[in-house]
């Protein structure tokens, strides 16, 4: 082929290219553009496509109001049970990596509970947490969120601690560290990068949740999910309150797309696929 | 030897026992409440026999749900699929600028199902959505068309959305799977005077499937539980017209409070997607 129709065939590839990005980049815009249009914008017909200035309002009333509290709380639900799933499940991990303990029933046991429809188990749940006075509360989210994400961190750390060479931890046992002292000195340096990937995916699950937080809050830990869902009314619709909820809610998420993107996939596979 | 058999106990056991909250306890809950009779309005723990599983085989409404369910799922996943694969045929070559747009194709897969939900429920408003805005370009007048309450056009939207949603998830798993194949192989068949179809059909796609039938079940997976979309768009109406196995469960449990009925019908979705599940990790497990 000549250079000509080289640079031609770029040159389509990255029309289309940017001609899929911008569709499916555009919900996303529309949500942004409302978050930042005054309520004239919002409701103009013809429709206002590029916003005239970028007007705060829609944030300072979610401020103001205390609806932003909403974000705070599923910052600290997710946040809190991240940390607890994380430091349980990857000791947990290397249990079953390196001792084989309860071999591969154990460890199928554990990831199948992760693939459970919400729907099933949250409605025991929510009797149990009727019964122990935990509907409501931050400690309730957090017991279910960590409940529900440890079998994730399990089976993604099993398979990063696998990765790791088993002469390295034998050779640290000579040196006579202590099982303990070896996880903590040797597997966990080693593991790094998958222990920080795991923990954004643990976040992100627990983050994005609406079933249970839906079931499980009243109006004390109200996470953004369900605050957002709260601004659809019968009688009327809170554009503008949807706009500025859904912008805060996806904020990490810009983060995640992009610096994380050679980890999405073992991620999101339940590490079947190394990427 | 036994400090380090304690040793791996002690490790495990924090975790098993967080898990045994939503893996035992809920089962257990579920079994013995399903045989008992307790309703919004009556506590009755006396053993009521199979009358709630009874009830479910013969309710048309559970039916007419799981129905829905297994045909919304049969229609997404081999459009997401499609599209995922083409997309990543596009991305396979050299594009200028690739990981950014990757990046940017990305995001509607990594942020809530429920803002993603919004989002579109807003895009297909009758009057301040764009959708009909942009339609009503191509027709030449004004289009109004109530695409979350009208009969025909709720599921087609409910479609639309979760296939923005989750295409980049296939996308992105395809555009892996493509990169891993070996190109030597490619080039030789084509200088064999292979067609592009018959590379495809006997180099590319034998490689890509291990891929691509993971992908596929964890989107399956996703689909027969699907919720949040669906919620937030149509909330099951109009009428029952969408309403999922997930949004009728919720509404027998959360709203109709049928206690006794609710357990049979979850312990009725546990059972079965077990099996499912069982066999996707038994693939997962041959993976590794």
């Amino acid at each position: 082929m000549s250079v000509v129709g080289r640079k031609n065939r770029t040159g389509l590839r990255f029309a289309l290219a940017l001609a899929c990005t911008l569709l499916f980049l555009f919900p996303i815009y529309w949500i942004a553009a409302i978050s930042v249009k005054t309520p004239e914008e919002i409701f103009a017909y013809p429709l206002v496509w590029l916003p005239g200035s970028f007007n705060f309002n829609n944030y300072l009333v979610l401020f103001r109001d205390g609806d932003a509290w909403s974000v705070f709380h599923s910052l600290v639900t997710a946040g809190t049970s991240t940390v607890i799933a994380m430091v349980l499940g990857t000791f947990a991990a290397y249990s079953l990596a390196r001792y084989k303990t309860g071999g591969n029933h154990l460890s199928l046991w554990i990831i199948s509970q992760r693939m459970v429809p919400q729907i099933s188990i949250a409605f025991p749940v929510f009797l149990l947490f009727v019964s122990l006075k935990l509907i409501d509360t931050y400690a309730g989210l957090i017991i279910l969120y960590t409940a529900f994400n440890l079998p994730y961190v399990i089976w993604m750390m099993r398979g990063y601690i696998q990765d790791v060479p088993i002469e390295l931890e034998q050779s640290a046992m000579i040196d006579g560290l202590s099982p303990f002292q070896v996880i903590l000195k040797v597997v966990f340096p080693m593991v790094r990068a998958g222990l920080f990937a795991t923990a954004v995916f643990t976040f992100i699950f627990a983050w994005n949740d609406f079933l249970f937080a839906l079931i499980l809050t009243r109006s004390e830990v109200v996470t953004y999910p369900v605050q957002v869902t709260g601004y659809f009314g019968s009688q009327s619709t809170f554009w503008g309150k949807i706009g500025a909820m859904s912008m805060l809610g996806m904020l990490p998420m810009f983060f995640v797309v992009a610096t994380m993107q050679k980890y999405i996939v073992r991620g999101m596979s339940m590490g079947a696929v190394k990427g | 030897m036994t400090r380090i058999f304690q040793f791996r106990y002690l490790i495990l056991a924090p975790a098993i026992f967080f898990i045994l909250l939503i893996g035992l306890y809920p089962f257990l809950k579920l079994l013995i409440t399903s045989f008992q009779n307790i309703t919004m309005f009556a506590d009755d723990y006396g053993f009521a026999g199979f009358v709630h599983y009874a009830r479910l085989m013969d309710d048309g409404r559970f039916w007419a749900s799981v129905l829905r369910t297994v045909v919304f799922t049969a229609i997404a996943l081999p459009i997401e699929l499609g599209l995922g694969l083409a997309m990543a045929y596009l991305f396979l070559e050299r594009v200028p600028l690739k990981q950014v747009f990757v990046a940017l194709i990305l995001l509607p897969t990594v942020i809530s199902p429920i803002v993603a939900g919004s989002t579109w429920r807003l895009m297909f408003d009758n009057r301040f959505g764009p959708i009909n805005q942009i339609i009503g370009w191509f027709a030449g007048h004004e289009v109004k068309l109530l695409w979350t309450v009208d009969t025909s056009l709720a599921w087609p939207a409910i479609l639309i959305a979760d296939v923005w949603q989750w295409t980049p998830f296939m996308f992105l798993f395809l555009l892996t799977a493509l990169s891993a194949v070996d190109q030597e192989q490619i080039e030789a068949a084509s200088l064999d005077g292979a067609s592009r179809w018959r590379t495809f059909r006997y180099i590319v796609l034998p490689a890509i499937t291990p891929v691509m039938a993971i992908a596929m079940l964890i989107r399956g997976l996703d689909l027969f539980r699907i919720f949040d979309i669906v919620w937030t768009m149509t909330q099951g109406g109009p009428g029952t017209l969408t309403e999922t196995i997930s949004v009728y469960a919720y509404q027998m449990a959360f709203r109709e409070f049928d206690v006794s009925y609710s357990a049979a019908f979850a312990l009725a979705i546990i059972v079965v997607l077990t099996g499912v599940v069982l066999s996707f990790l038994r693939m997962v497990e041959v993976e590794r």
